[in-house]
Formats: C-alpha cells, structure tokens, sequence
C-alpha cells in the first residue's frame, strides 16, 4: 500500500498498486512515503529561508536583533532592577541561553501553526504527506537559531565565560526543543484548519510562555514542591538544559523535572502526529 | 495488459452542505451545538430548526438530508493502460471531486480506488508558486510539488523555460512577471511531467490563444507517448482532439462512458434541454442597468427553433438606467463547440448612437442572418456601452440556443452542420469587376449590419 516507484516506470513493469479507499480509526504514519517526498520536505525549508527575509530592509539582521534586544531588557528589568540571582554568571549570557531555545520555539510555533492554512492553494490542489508542511517550517527556524547562536558565542567571549565540554550536548537539548516545537505545531496547526482561533491563541501563547518559561530568570527561583509540576512545560527542561551546556555545572538541571519535561515532549509529539493524521484526512474539505 | 491501471469501484464522497452553518470557530461550534440542543427540545412543538430564516424553506426535509450532499455516489469504471478519457459534465457534477479523490488531495467516503503506476495531478496551474522567488526558484519548486526530482528538474530546466519563452526573467521574483507570463511558466513546469498517469481538470483554459495552443499540441504529444491520461474540460473541441474515450458525470454518477463523440453529443443534449427565459442568464457589471425582458423573433424563450428560410433575428430589449447611456446591442454566435461564429457589432458600421435618457429604454436591433446549415447555434448578447470600448454592463453569455432546420436545396438535399459542411451555406455571386478587392459576401446583402466576413475563420 501508498508504496510508490521511485523513477519514471517503463510500460514493461507496472509498479505497485495503490489503493484509496476510506481510512478509519487511528492512522499510523508512513514512514516509506515520508521518505519519498524527503525532496519535497527540503526544497519548503529551503523555500520558508529563501522568502523569510525578502524585501526587508535589514534582511537576516531581524534575526539577530530581536534575541539581543530581548536579551538586554531581561537583563536590565530582571537581572539589574528586580536583582535575581544568577549563580554568579554574567546576566546577560545566562538570560540569552534561555532566549535561544525560546525564540525558536515561540518562532516554530508561530509560523508552524499557521503554515497549513497558508498553504491552502497547495493542499487543496495536490497530494503529498501533509506532515511535511509543519516540520519544514519548524526546520526552517534552525537558520535563526544558528545566527542567534553565533551571537550567544559572541556574548560568551566578551563576558569571558569559559568555553566547556558541556557545550557539546547541546544538540541533545536542542532535539528536545525541536520536537517540543514540532508536537505543538502539529497540535496547533491541524486545529487552526478548522478553528481558526488558534491564530489569535498562539500570539497570547508565546508571550505568556515567556514569562512562564524560565527565560528572564532561573528555574531554581521556582519553590521546590512546585518545580516537578513546573517542569510539565516542557521548554522548562529545554531552558535548563541550554543553561547548563553553556554555563557548567553550577546550572546543572532538577533532573526529575527534566525526565518529565522530556516525557510531556514525547506525548505532544506523538499525539500531535496522530492528531494530525487523522484530521488530515479532511484539510482538502475544510480548508 | 489486460488489467486496467485505475480500477474504480463503488466510489462515494459526501460533503457537509452550508459553508455557513458549519462551525468555523470553537464559538461557533459551541452556539452551534446549544442552539440544536435548543431546538431538540422545544423544536418539535414549534417546528422550528436551527437553521436561519432564508434557509428554512429547503426543499429537503430531514436534517440529516439537509446537511450533506453526495458529490459522488456509486462510480466504478475501468481505465487501461494508454487510454486518454476524457471527463465531461456540467459545472459542480462531480468531476473536480473524482480527480481530487484519484489524486489523493480527499478522502472517499466509500468504495475504492486501486491506481498502478506514478500519478501527477495537475489540478491548477502554478500550485506552490512564490511571487517572491524567481522564476529559476519557482521552477525548481513547483517541479518538486508536482513529483518531480531535483536530477529531473535539472535536466529538463532548459527545456521548461525555453517552453515558457521565459529567459531573460528567470532570475527576475515571479511577483513581476505578467500574468500570462506567470501561467505560461507554469504550465511549461507542468507540461514537464513524465508520470504514468496524469490526471488533468480544466487547465487549458489560461494563457492567450497562441499559447492555449502550444499547450493542446503539448498534450497531444503526452497522449501519443502511450501514458494514460484523464482529462477534465468544458472545452469540447479540446476533448473531442485528445480523448479516446469520454466519461459523462451527470450529478455525481456516471451517465455515459464510452466513444468520445457520442459522450459529448450525450452531454451537449442534456446541458441544453432545460429552458428558461433568455433575461435569466444576464450578468450585470454596472448596476446602473437593470434588465426587464429580452425577446429574440417575438419570443423570450432561451431555446428556439430558427424555421426555414429565416433570415434575421428581431431582438428587443427592455430595462431602465439610473443614468443618460448610449447604449447599444452586440453579439456573437458560436457553434456547440463553443467555437465562435460571428460577431455582430454595430459599433464599427454605425458612426453615432444617441445616448439614451435616464429611466426605461428599448432597444430593438435586427440581426441579418446567412443561410445557417441544419444545425444548433449558441447566441451571446452584449448591451455595451458607445466608445466604452470592451465594457459590456450586462452580459447575456450563451443567452439563446437556436436550432436552425437547414434549407434544403433544389434536389432536397439539406446541409448539415454535424456531416463536416460547416455552419452556413455560401450564395453564389457574381464574377467581381473589381478584381483587387474580391468580395465574397457570406451573407444576403438586405439588411444594413449583417455581419461580413470580419468573422469567418472556423477551425474544424
């Protein structure tokens, strides 16, 4: 089934058989054909870079500006005026270790629970797996987030924060993040087909979130009976984790909270696919 | 080969009806639900539904009934391998839904569909295109949309914008392009495609005439290299070139599959048996004119009969206009094939129209006919404005289905338009005297603007 070639077949062997018919219950993902449309899925994270930034004025510097401007507001507003501890690190490097993760996430949610509808004239004109349009523009974000982060190692030579081993587990975090971003989008953007009040939920979401994740200040300032509860957020983890790849040991997570953020990813993300596949089935009709 | 490449069987697919009514928002959801909760429980003692007031005189009566709506029910046919059919029916009959479903964009409701081979849709033109990418990006990702690999795209990349006669734009964003430009790119990426199957709706119908063509002869090539193809159209002569089989849909199910020719006569029959008043299929583009009555020989009905020997149509036109207009009457006349005949233009005869005063007016306007051969003509009416060039206020397209009954000639013999002997019988004339501006005049010269020659290319 859904099985297709791979080249142009010739008339002496015909290909597999598809069939079509109505699909009920719980509709599992096809991997094979994920797999097939792999160009496809590339050539929209190439084109959601390509068309992010045409004709504005400063281009790809959007992508820096907004971070650092965030960044030195927390610093002033939390680490200067309301003088929350910050384990002895400069403020501003440890405000923009949470920046990082946040902004792609509140960026992927943002353009991912919106990329199906603006995707409408493809949807209902042709066929291929609908799960390609949220993840290549959640993978699209990783472009800002590598220009961010050339910034956070700026920021980190300037504050003269020592470079560690850490640093190199910093792609496990990020895949948290990343899937974090990815379940929520599939979850936001599947709902947005049909109710289109997600589009004015996801703007209050992101700015809530960023006071509610721990971005302007450090998770530890949470009292301890509420910390696990806490870390149901699941950039709670994330956050944690980028401090502590970036600022040593001194930052080093409440692991239970981190498991159970790692958790609540992995059932949004799973969900999130299966909520998706099988409202797909009708984004054709609805949309 | 003998086993089919599509096998439909049983193929269904309902829709919910009334965008309005279906829950848009959670908020709407949620009044939507209270208010059929409402109506379940005080609904019966006062016969009431949750529908608003303009829809409550549905002709459908139970519920369930009155919100879904079977685009298609029950269609199985076969398609082999190499067979090009054409699919053919009134506008909403169910031919989008059936490419849709084949292509996979919607889900059946019941039966199924087994497809062997590679499948290209190309349901638009342009799907995927980026007004700020360039024409070299666009091609590039329009190719991948439609299934094509990159190492395909990059091979055929010349080929595509030669196609398209694109060039000196390719690096130009597609958000500069004309919109012909646009289409014709497009359609070059489209035409591209090399899959087994190519399912295709209404897609010729874009670009200017010069290209339209490009593209019928780009499709008779795909069609002559043995894939299969399904082709969805309200154009006739395009059908009847291309198609080796015809497929009719008549509200959701098949009326007829089978021999092209005798499908589109099937379809031609059944689209113009209804009959309504000829003012029924006015378009209005400037409310300052309103339409009363429009009668053609003294009657307004829509299909008529042209009796032997008739030589003119007497067209009158009643309505009033909120401001001073010169007003006048055009016309064209097409064949079934909806290829265009004539064209009657006062305009370019007479030098002057008074421009007629606020409130009712009457235009009356004969139209001198030649001798039309046994056959069923179409009438279009255009009331356009004097020196307002290409602006029609109102709009009658396909107003007036005439059927002419053919004069027979001296031994009885009538001419048909359906046998190959064109749309009219040409007189005989004198020898011209004149010999550098020979006229042949198709028509009887007795009435003042008859329409000439302006319009005698026909291509069958």
């Amino acid at each position: 089934m859904n099985k297709r070639p791979h080249e142009v077949s010739t008339a002496t062997h015909l290909p597999a058989e598809r069939v079509i018919r109505p699909k009920t219950g719980l509709v599992p993902i096809n991997f094979g054909e994920l797999w097939h449309y792999r160009e496809l899925f590339a050539f929209l994270a190439w084109r959601d870079i390509l068309i992010r930034y045409k004709q504005t004025a400063i281009g790809v510097l959007w992508a820096v500006i907004r971070p650092f401007l965030t960044m030195v507001v927390f610093t002033v507003i939390f680490g200067k005026a309301a003088k929350f501890p910050s384990n002895g690190v400069p403020y501003a490097v440890m405000t923009f270790a949470a920046i990082l993760p946040w902004q792609f996430f509140a960026n992927a949610l943002t353009q991912g629970s919106n990329s199906l509808v603006a995707s409408a004239g493809m949807i209902s004109k042709i066929y291929f797996p609908r799960l390609i349009i949220p993840s290549s523009t959640v993978l699209s974000g990783i472009v800002d987030f590598a220009i961010s982060f050339l910034l956070l190692l700026g920021l980190m030579f300037w504050y003269q924060v020592e470079f560690r081993l850490h640093l190199l587990l910093l792609p496990l975090f990020f895949i948290v993040g990343f899937c974090a971003a990815l379940g929520v989008s599939l979850w936001l953007g599947a709902m947005n087909v049909k109710y289109r009040d997600v589009r004015h939920a996801v703007p209050f979401i992101t700015r809530l979130g960023l006071y509610v994740s721990p971005v302007g200040f450090m998770s530890s300032i949470v009292p301890e009976k509420w910390r696990l509860l806490y870390c149901m957020n699941p950039m709670v983890g994330v956050i944690d984790g980028f401090r502590w790849a970036i600022l040593g040991p001194k930052f080093e997570p409440y692991w239970p909270g981190f498991w159970a953020s790692v958790v609540v990813t992995a059932v949004i993300l799973v969900s999130g696919a299966y909520y998706f596949r099988s409202t797909e089935r009708t984004f054709a009709d609805l949309i | 080969m003998s086993e089919p490449v599509i096998s439909v069987r049983g193929l269904g697919k309902k829709y919910k009806l009334g965008a309005t009514l279906s829950p848009n928002t959670l908020r709407d959801h949620i009044a939507q639900s209270a208010k059929s909760l409402f109506s379940q429980i005080y609904g019966n003692r006062q016969g009431n539904s949750p529908l608003p007031n303009d829809a409550r005189h549905s002709t459908l009566v139970t519920s369930a009934s009155r919100r879904e709506f079977w685009a298609l029910r029950d269609v199985s046919f076969d398609v082999q391998q190499g067979e090009v059919m054409g699919i053919i029916g009134r506008n909403g009959a169910g031919k989008t839904t059936l490419l849709k479903i084949l292509s996979q964009i919607t889900e059946p409701t019941e039966g199924e569909v087994r497809i062997r081979g590679r499948v290209a849709s190309l349901l638009e033109v342009g799907t995927g295109f980026h007004a700020e990418l360039s024409g070299r990006e666009n091609i590039f990702m329009n190719g991948a949309i439609l299934g094509m690999t990159r190492m395909e795209i990059k091979r055929k990349f010349d080929e595509i914008v030669e196609f398209a006669g694109v060039d000196r734009f390719i690096d130009t964003p597609v958000k500069r392009y004309s919109s012909g430009m646009k289409v014709r790119l497009a359609f070059a990426v489209a035409a591209h495609l090399e899959p087994d199957i190519l399912l295709v709706d209404e897609v010729l119908a874009v670009g200017d005439a010069v290209f339209q063509k490009k593209c019928l002869g780009k499709m008779g090539d795909v069609t002559k290299e043995g894939r299969t193809v399904l082709f969805v159209s309200h154009n006739m002569s395009a059908v009847q070139q291309l198609c080796s089989t015809g497929l009719l849909i008549e509200e959701g199910a098949i009326a007829y599959l089978g021999a092209t020719e005798k499908c589109i006569d099937r379809y031609l029959k059944s689209a113009s048996n209804r009959q309504e008043s000829i003012v029924s299929h006015a378009a209005t583009n400037d409310l300052a004119v309103k339409l009363h009555n429009v009668t053609v020989n003294g009657s307004t009905n829509d299909r008529q009969n042209l009796p032997i020997g008739c030589k003119q149509l007497d067209i009158i036109i009643s309505g009033s206009i909120d401001r001073p207009m010169p007003l006048l009457l055009e016309a064209r006349i097409y064949d079934l094939r909806e290829q265009c005949l004539a064209f009657f233009t006062p305009r370019r005869v007479r030098e002057h129209f008074e421009v007629l005063p606020e409130g009712r007016f009457c235009l009356t306007e004969s139209i001198g006919l030649p001798h039309l051969n046994q056959g069923e003509y179409i009438l279009s009416l255009y009331i356009s404005e004097y020196r307002n060039q290409g602006k029609s206020p109102i709009r009658l397209d396909k107003a007036l289905h005439l059927e002419a009954e053919g004069t027979p000639t001296v031994t009885g013999w009538v001419f048909r338009q359906a046998r190959g002997n064109g749309w009219m019988l040409l007189p005989e004339a004198e020898p011209s005297s004149d010999r550098d501006s020979p006229t042949l005049s198709a028509t009887d010269d007795r009435s003042n603007n008859a329409p000439r020659e302006e319009s005698s290319t026909v291509e069958d």
